[in-house]
């Protein structure tokens, strides 16, 4: 029997904001253990939460950026358990009144085809303390001899989104976590990193035969830290859930944990054990009111989202996928090539040059493209004098570097340097004869039939002109006097 | 016995503004007081000398600098359920027994900022759950009037400190009676602010969206000194009203002319016995002498008020009190792991009317019992709210007993049944988030008792009507002068 397989993300993301969610601490990554915590975040008596504005906002964009609805009321509330990295043994999160609703995230896969996956909901919360494990050798809690938290984690906002199971391979589900992850950092509500955390995913995973409706027991898989530990978590689990409905078995509902080392997943906790989270509204926080006016403005202040730009570099300007992607990725240079391609009117050359030469320079140089001495309107300008085959592309390369080491306009130094590729059939044909009568011996090899030397003969005559004659008239010049 | 002591904190204000006498003679003389009566009283879990001094020594130095201080060398308790930075705040429990706040309540910084000389930290029931004081883990507090009978609770600490003329202003937290009810059984004035008037930034949380800090003072004057100072918005609080405060202070009166006063049609005081209706009957005449118009008004759901708030309150405080774990403050008693420290720390921490609590609160918060509890109590809530909202449309404030009977004997209500009970006249102005006081109406020789013990009227008025309220009680406290009948014997007590 063949199978679907049917995959939900919930992303957890740290937002980016000045403050943590509820207190003034400051909201950083890292930092000496327990330097950045308050009353509030300690869950001291008496400590009350006081809601970030920033991180209500910052949530409501990404809702936006998603197309989800916004309601105008939402509130918050107590998720009740006890966990020793958990400073006041509930977490304030949000339960039947999120901040967002619905939506959907568009995503593209490596071919370029766009797809999309509904959006649940996307709540927001507040982050926890980490706790180490020490004396146990392997940092586990299993055997550890005592243990350390970290609360300077503990309260920074946390935005959950959750979306629908409508996503059925691993490749979609990375395909599905790179658009999430662009676009929450174009708009800036977080960095979105995993391997600092702030971005983390989990992964509902079920099974069915091909063609059912009926939706398969699904496991919840965490502890996937990469994209591609994610991708090799799901095909492992699904590989899991094939064999066990193939050998008889049934699939049990419970959370499973990914094994980077192993490659494979292991349970958890079983459905019976899951808490029972108690949750109720928070008493210390009032509802919060949306107002249309303050989605209006945030909308307003909307910019391309990624997935609109992909559409616009396939459609408006032919890109193939690969560039495209890599562009949006690099959001400054994308910025960065819209400018050359607008201002040269050829996106091709203009992907060539910002990927290849440009991007080269700034690795060698690890200085970004966008922020080095070199102007979109001088690369434009350097595209114009290839495509009037003023210069060749050699002269073009070598232009390119004094650009980036600050020579400004490519146009002028040109100009000034007399670099213009000489098309000139008279000066050709003058250095062509020069470096026929220099080297007999070459022509005469040439005559015995050992054609393959015109490419020392053609070099020969671009160092005599210092690579300024046009190579197309240097090979029709060899040819003609060759014969 | 200094007179000092006796004076009240507008008296004591204006003479120590005045330069009649330093803050610091009104700091030693109440220490004194306390030294000599409070191991009979037993007011005070962490009376504060040396901050008190040094307090009085800065407000005498910060008057010579010329600032205005409303409260300047006003003596204060507070209750042990709000932080003072370097203090012991104990909320009268094991699992807090030695936890020294890092930081200052901002109702407390606002009295201290206004002048007042903390003299100490007092007493409570548990966690401010409980209608005696008998909840303490750590120490009994002995009814001024009577040292045999309880100081009601849970402010039951700041009722007897203040009634004891061991602190002028006493501060209490009610959640569903624990300033008004104690303030009846110590004789004096038991004043609940409207919800969210006084922030709760570093009160100890026992119920949430029910907690209000008030004051408990001599006089109506007093109260509304505390409150003028104490109300208003903090942005540490998102709880707490952006609302501008009118200062009560100066809109006290002499007549109730023009008052509309609601009676109860559902409160009937027969049922408290000949005596006390014939005490309360006569109050609501003398508010009628006064010049106010008595309106029958009707609560027909406020009957609901227990049950409702014994659902919402340990719903609140079965999340509230997760917090004591034992993994960051506070008691720990160690364990194997971490689950068994939990539940040893929490079983050796908590006394028994705090884990019933918790346990009624967690069992109306579970899966499968939340629509049927928590969720009623708060469409409950809605409906009591309601019906003071229609009453409050026939009048202006609301008469009725600020408690069934006077302070009780120890052990007296062993059964917590008949001591929830105690709050059946308090917890549905809780529930509504209403403003509301007790004042000292008259005197009753209980049943086996010797000694003659408080009564208080409790009066009651819209959301923010606190000008009102205030000004109301005013003037049948001037008119009645009730609690200038008799004084506190704790002298005469032998110790």
């Amino acid at each position: 029997m063949s199978y679907e397989a049917v995959i939900g993300i919930e992303c957890h993301v740290e937002l980016r904001t000045r403050t943590k969610m509820f207190c003034g601490c400051a909201n950083e990554f890292g930092g000496e253990p327990n330097t950045k915590v308050c009353p509030v975040c300690l869950g001291m008596p008496g400590a009350l939460p006081v809601p970030n504005a920033t991180a209500i906002e910052h949530t409501i964009r990404a809702g936006l950026a998603f197309g989800s609805q916004i309601p105008a009321f939402s509130k918050f509330d107590r998720k009740n358990y006890f966990y020793p990295d958990m400073p006041k043994d509930y977490q304030i999160s949000q339960y039947d009144m999120p901040l967002t609703v619905g939506g959907e995230v568009k995503y593209w896969l490596d071919d370029g085809t766009m797809k999309s996956c509904g959006l649940t909901r996307i709540h927001l919360e507040e982050d926890t303390g980490k706790s180490a494990h020490a004396g146990s050798g392997d940092g586990r809690i299993a055997g550890s001899a005592y243990s350390l938290v970290d609360f300077n984690r503990a309260g920074v906002p946390l935005m959950e989104c959750v979306s629908e199971p409508q996503i059925h391979t691993a490749a979609d589900a990375v395909a599905y976590l790179e658009a999430l992850r662009r676009t929450l950092l174009q708009l800036g509500v977080s960095d979105v990193k995993m391997e600092e955390g702030s971005l983390r995913c989990d992964a509902n995973v079920s099974i069915r035969p091909v063609g059912s409706a009926q939706l398969g027991t699904k496991t919840e898989i965490k502890n996937m830290n990469s994209f591609r530990s994610v991708h090799r978590a799901i095909e492992s689990e699904i590989e899991r859930q094939i064999a066990v409905l193939e050998s008889g078995g049934r699939v049990v509902q419970e959370t499973r944990g990914w094994d980077e080392v192993r490659g494979t997943t292991h349970s958890m906790r079983s459905k019976e054990e899951a808490h029972d989270y108690r949750y109720f509204p928070d008493p210390d926080l009032v509802p919060l009111e949306i107002s249309r006016e303050r989605v209006d403005a945030i909308a307003a202040r909307m910019p391309e989202l990624p997935w609109q730009r992909f559409e616009r570099y396939a459609a408006q300007y032919g890109l193939a996928p690969n560039a495209a992607t890599q562009l949006i990725d690099n959001l400054a240079l994308a910025e960065f090539f819209d400018r050359v391609a607008e201002a040269s009117r050829n996106p091709h050359q203009a992907a060539n040059f910002v990927l290849g030469d440009l991007s080269r320079l700034a690795n060698e140089s690890s200085r970004p493209v966008a922020e080095s001495a070199v102007e979109p309107e001088h690369v434009a300008e350097l595209i114009a004098l290839v495509e009037s085959k003023t210069i060749n592309s050699k002269i073009a390369k070598e232009l390119l570097g004094r650009m980036w080491e600050g020579g400004g306009s490519p146009k002028h130094i040109v100009e000034s340097e007399g670099l213009a590729q000489t098309s000139d059939p008279a000066a050709v044909e003058a250095f062509v004869d020069g470096v026929l009568s220099a080297n007999p011996k070459v022509v005469a090899d040439y005559k015995a039939g050992k054609t393959n030397v015109v490419g020392f003969l053609v070099g020969q005559v671009m160092k005599a002109s210092r690579g300024k004659a046009d190579p197309a008239l240097v090979n029709e010049l060899l040819a003609k006097k060759l014969r | 016995m200094n007179e000092l002591v006796r004076r009240g904190a507008g008296e004591i204000a204006r003479a120590v503004r005045s330069g009649e006498v330093r803050a610091r003679e009104v700091a030693d003389a109440v220490l004194e007081r306390v030294d000599a009566v409070d191991d009979r009283v037993g007011a005070y879990l962490t009376p504060l000398h040396e901050l008190a001094r040094a307090h009085a020594d800065r407000v005498d130095r910060r008057l010579r600098d010329g600032e205005a201080l409303p409260l300047a060398g006003v003596p204060l308790a507070i209750k042990d359920n709000m932080c003072v930075t370097g203090t012991r705040t104990t909320c009268a429990s094991k699992i807090l027994e030695d936890w020294v706040a890092p930081y200052t309540a901002t109702a407390v910084a606002r009295m201290l900022a206004a002048g007042c000389i903390p003299i100490g930290k007092t007493n409570l029931d548990e966690f401010a759950m409980g209608s005696s004081c008998e909840n303490s883990a750590l120490g009994v507090t002995r009814n001024p009037y009577d040292p045999s009978r309880v100081p009601g609770g849970s402010s039951g600490g700041s009722s007897a400190a203040v009634a004891a003329c061991e602190a002028a202003i006493g501060l209490g937290s009610d959640t569903g009676g624990s300033i008004r009810e104690p303030g009846a059984f110590c004789n004096l004035v038991g004043f609940k602010p409207t919800y969210g008037r006084i922030s709760r930034y570093g009160l100890i949380a026992f119920a949430s969206s029910l907690d209000q800090i008030g004051p408990l003072t001599r006089c109506v004057e007093d109260a509304a000194l505390a409150y003028d100072v104490m109300a208003g918005y903090d942005p540490m609080d998102a709880t707490s009203i952006d609302r501008p405060v009118e200062p009560a202070a100066p809109a006290l009166r002499e007549s109730l002319e023009g008052l509309r006063v609601g009676i109860v049609r559902e409160f009937d005081t027969q049922k408290l016995g000949s005596e006390l209706d014939g005490i309360y009957r006569q109050a609501y005449r003398d508010l009628q002498a006064l010049g106010a118009e008595l309106v029958d008004v009707a609560l027909p759901t406020a009957d609901y008020g227990l049950a409702t708030y014994y659902l919402i309150a340990p719903a609140e405080c079965s999340s509230n009190l997760a917090r004591f774990d034992g993994v960051r403050y506070g008691l720990r008693v160690d364990a194997d792991d971490v689950q068994a420290m939990y539940e040893r720390t929490r079983a050796a921490g908590f006394g028994p009317e705090v884990k019933r609590r918790i346990l009624i609160g967690t069992h109306a918060l579970s899966s499968g019992y939340y629509d049927a509890y928590y969720v009623r109590a708060q469409k409950a809530r809605t409906l009591i709210a309601g019906d003071f909202e229609r009453a409050f449309e026939r009048c202006d404030a609301i008469a009725c007993p600020a408690a069934s009977q006077a302070a009780f004997t120890f052990n007296a209500k062993s059964d917590p049944y008949s001591m929830y009970m105690m709050d059946y006249y308090t917890i549905p102005m809780s529930l509504a988030g209403l403003p509301a006081l007790s004042v000292p109406c008259g005197w009753t020789t209980p049943p086996g008792g010797t000694l003659p013990m408080p009564l208080g009227l409790q009066l009651c008025a819209p959301l923010f009507a606190e000008r009102l309220l205030l000004g109301a009680a005013h003037a049948y406290e001037r008119s009645t002068q009730h609690a200038r009948r008799h004084e506190p014997p704790v002298e005469a007590v032998s110790r």
